[in-house]
């Protein structure tokens, strides 16, 4: 019935603070195809993480779902019980974190952890599972298994960890592995590593990756489709080549100006995007960027836009993109 | 041109610390810093890079002597300041740190984290040149007299970071050690703060040591980047001979493991990616530190420890291959 493995309708989400309510997803719409990396990019508190988690019935207290759906792999899962949840968990669809020392059980060998999951979501005795661990360590690249499913995280070195986690993860060959800014906590190195094997591993086992990161440089190499979100909204989405070469949203291509390339072979001035994050508890009334686009004009400040369609996978929430319509309306300056 | 002049120099600057050995008797030391030995020119920033746990951040802080070196010497516009007391010193070189969110007081003010420096050197005459001295630091890193009375938790990441580079300023420094001061920030911040310790050292004519993880915002903003693996320096050039013709095997992995931020580039350009993982400081490889990661390394790596030497003008590198590598 359905061509995504992952579709997310219009789903808003928000967090209940004392504080007051914060929109943390406010109208975000995504899809991801059988086989595809998709590359979610945006800044801390723009919904990247919420957006992911909620795709596996992950909401943190005091969030909550007030609207949407979320399609997995032919489940509906905002309709699912905690039951039917955990199911899917780790055995469809299943995450790895940024930091791999505090998502690993300190006080269990890494042997213990990775045949939980098999256990729990096979058939398999304990020793079926335990040699099952011992081929997952081998096919995440570490060396001496046998030694290794004996040992605590701590024995661990953070790239160690974080290809345990990856072996957690991949124990039921999920469909789908969501990975939360996998190599943030890790040297350059050790990130070329782990993005080498997570690249290597999807060729294998065919399954769709989630990636969820701040670094342009780690989404340019590893995925087929991006999706830009500020302030709990997707505010452009497209191919890899379309959002680096054809960006339409004025974030975008701020983002894209404000990091050095190494390759760059005079002095660049850097072009920052000016202004502060958005307060998510006062949000601003039409498109969140509004108040720190250089292109701003008078209809942004009131009106959310809706998507323009560029070309068959490109879409852009900007009123730019409309400009005829808007013709000789001034821009406005901010101070 | 930035004259030819040293304002720092390090000579075969050592910091070892003590840690907990296995053996009651047996003494054990992390050799964080292992005979360094550079130069920071008048106006010029220096870049230094590498990996957690190799040292740079060490280095950065034993020349403020901020930790008393265990060896080596420091030179301050060309005075011994190894063993002098510090105070008069304090105005000259200053440091911002990594995390903002850590190295403000809490439960000071804006305006009293940036006047107690004002306080300590004695500064300002009265309250009110104190006032205004506080709004012309706060103005200069693009923050208003409004922020003065409020508390560090008021503010995001950026902001609280230009509070930690007012505090810094406020002595009128001339030296600047910037210990990663952008890594905690988000992407689209990064640049505003990069761009503002620009202005400043033209404005100012302030001299860094700039330290980072990140080799790319460290070309952008240095003039020459030394690259440090487990408490040594392994190659010192100009930025952009050291990005373009590095001759060090390490240095070529790391430039090499780079993501680059353009989908055509990535995918057409193969990685050097370097195996394991890097060895524990207290144990570290003999010979040359780096050999049990080298693609090209032998018995003579793990015998012999590599020379410092001059590849070509300025450019210096430790390595027993380097007419192999090139």
């Amino acid at each position: 019935m359905n061509e995504y493995l992952v579709e997310i309708r219009n789903e808003r989400l928000s967090f209940f603070t004392p504080a007051g309510e914060v929109k943390a997803l406010n109208d975000v719409s995504l899809h991801v195809r059988e086989g595809e990396v998709l590359g979610i990019v945006g800044e801390s508190g723009s919904g990247k993480s919420v957006t992911s988690y909620s795709l596996m019935g992950l909401t943190a207290h005091p969030g909550r779902l007030i609207g949407g759906d979320i399609y997995f792999n032919g489940h509906h899962i905002n309709k699912m019980s905690e039951r039917e949840l955990r199911e899917i968990r780790g055995n469809e669809v299943s995450i790895i974190f940024q930091d791999p020392m505090t998502s690993l059980n300190p006080v269990f060998t890494v042997g213990n952890q990775i045949r939980e999951v098999i256990l729990m979501h096979t058939n398999k005795s304990r020793k079926e599972a335990n040699e099952r661990a011992r081929e997952l360590l081998q096919l995440v690249g570490i060396n001496e298994p046998e030694k290794r499913l004996k040992q605590y995280p701590h024995e661990l070195s953070g790239g160690m960890r974080q290809r345990v986690m990856i072996a957690i993860a991949l124990a039921c060959e999920p469909k789908l592995l969501i990975a939360d800014e996998p190599t943030t906590a890790l040297d350059v190195t050790i990130q070329a590593q782990i993005i080498e094997l997570m690249m290597n591993l999807r060729e294998k086992m065919g399954m769709s990756i989630i990636l969820i990161t701040h670094d342009l440089g780690v989404v340019a190499g590893m995925c087929d489709r991006i999706a830009v979100m500020y302030a709990g909204k997707v505010i452009e989405s497209g191919t890899a080549d379309e959002i680096f070469y054809q960006p339409s949203h004025e974030y975008t291509k701020g983002l894209l100006l404000s990091v050095p390339n190494i390759n760059d072979r005079e002095h660049k001035q850097l072009v920052p995007i000016e202004g502060l994050p958005v307060d998510m508890l006062n949000p601003p009334a039409g498109c969140p960027f509004a108040p720190r686009c250089r292109s701003c004009m008078k209809i942004c400040l009131s009106t959310m836009p809706s998507y323009t369609k560029l070309s068959e996978e490109h879409y852009s929430a900007c009123w730019l993109l409309d400009k005829a319509k808007f013709e000789g309306q001034s821009e406005v300056q901010h101070d | 041109m930035i004259e030819n002049n040293k304002l720092l120099e390090i000579q075969h600057l050592k910091q070892y610390f003590p840690v907990k050995s296995e053996q009651f008797f047996e003494k054990k030391v992390v050799k964080a810093v292992d005979d360094v030995s550079f130069h920071i020119n008048k106006g010029e920033t220096l870049g230094l890079v590498g990996e957690s746990g190799c040292g740079k951040t060490t280095t950065g802080r034993t020349l403020l002597r901020l930790h008393e070196p265990t060896g080596g010497k420091i030179f301050y516009d060309g005075k011994d300041i190894t063993h002098v007391n510090m105070l008069p010193y304090r105005r000259k070189m200053q440091i911002v740190f990594q995390d903002p969110y850590a190295s403000l007081n809490p439960r000071m003010t804006v305006g009293d984290i940036v006047g107690e420096a004002i306080d300590i050197h004695h500064l300002a005459a009265n309250a009110q040149e104190r006032r205004e001295r506080i709004v012309e630091l706060l103005s200069l890193v693009g923050l208003n007299t409004e922020h003065a009375n409020r508390y560090p938790h008021e503010f995001s990441g950026g902001q609280r970071q230009r509070v930690g580079i007012a505090r810094a300023l406020a002595v009128s420094p001339e030296f600047i050690v910037c210990d990663e001061p952008i890594s905690a920030l988000d992407v689209s911040i990064q640049a505003q703060v990069v761009n503002m310790f620009e202005e400043l050292q033209q404005r100012m004519g302030l001299t860094y040591l700039f330290i980072s993880h990140n080799l790319s915002v460290v070309k952008h903003i240095s003039n020459r980047i030394g690259v440090m693996y487990l408490g040594k320096l392994v190659e010192l050039a100009d930025n952009y001979e050291l990005t373009f013709h590095s001759v060090h095997p390490y240095t070529r992995s790391l430039i090499s493991a780079i993501p680059i931020a353009d989908p055509k580039v990535s995918r057409s350009t193969k990685r050097i990616v370097l195996e394991g993982d890097v060895p524990s400081p207290v144990n570290p490889p003999s010979g040359c530190r780096f050999r049990t990661r080298c693609f090209y390394a032998d018995e003579q790596c793990a015998v012999e420890e590599p020379v410092w030497k001059e590849v070509s003008a300025g450019h210096f590198a430790a390595c027993h291959h380097l007419d192999r590598v090139q």
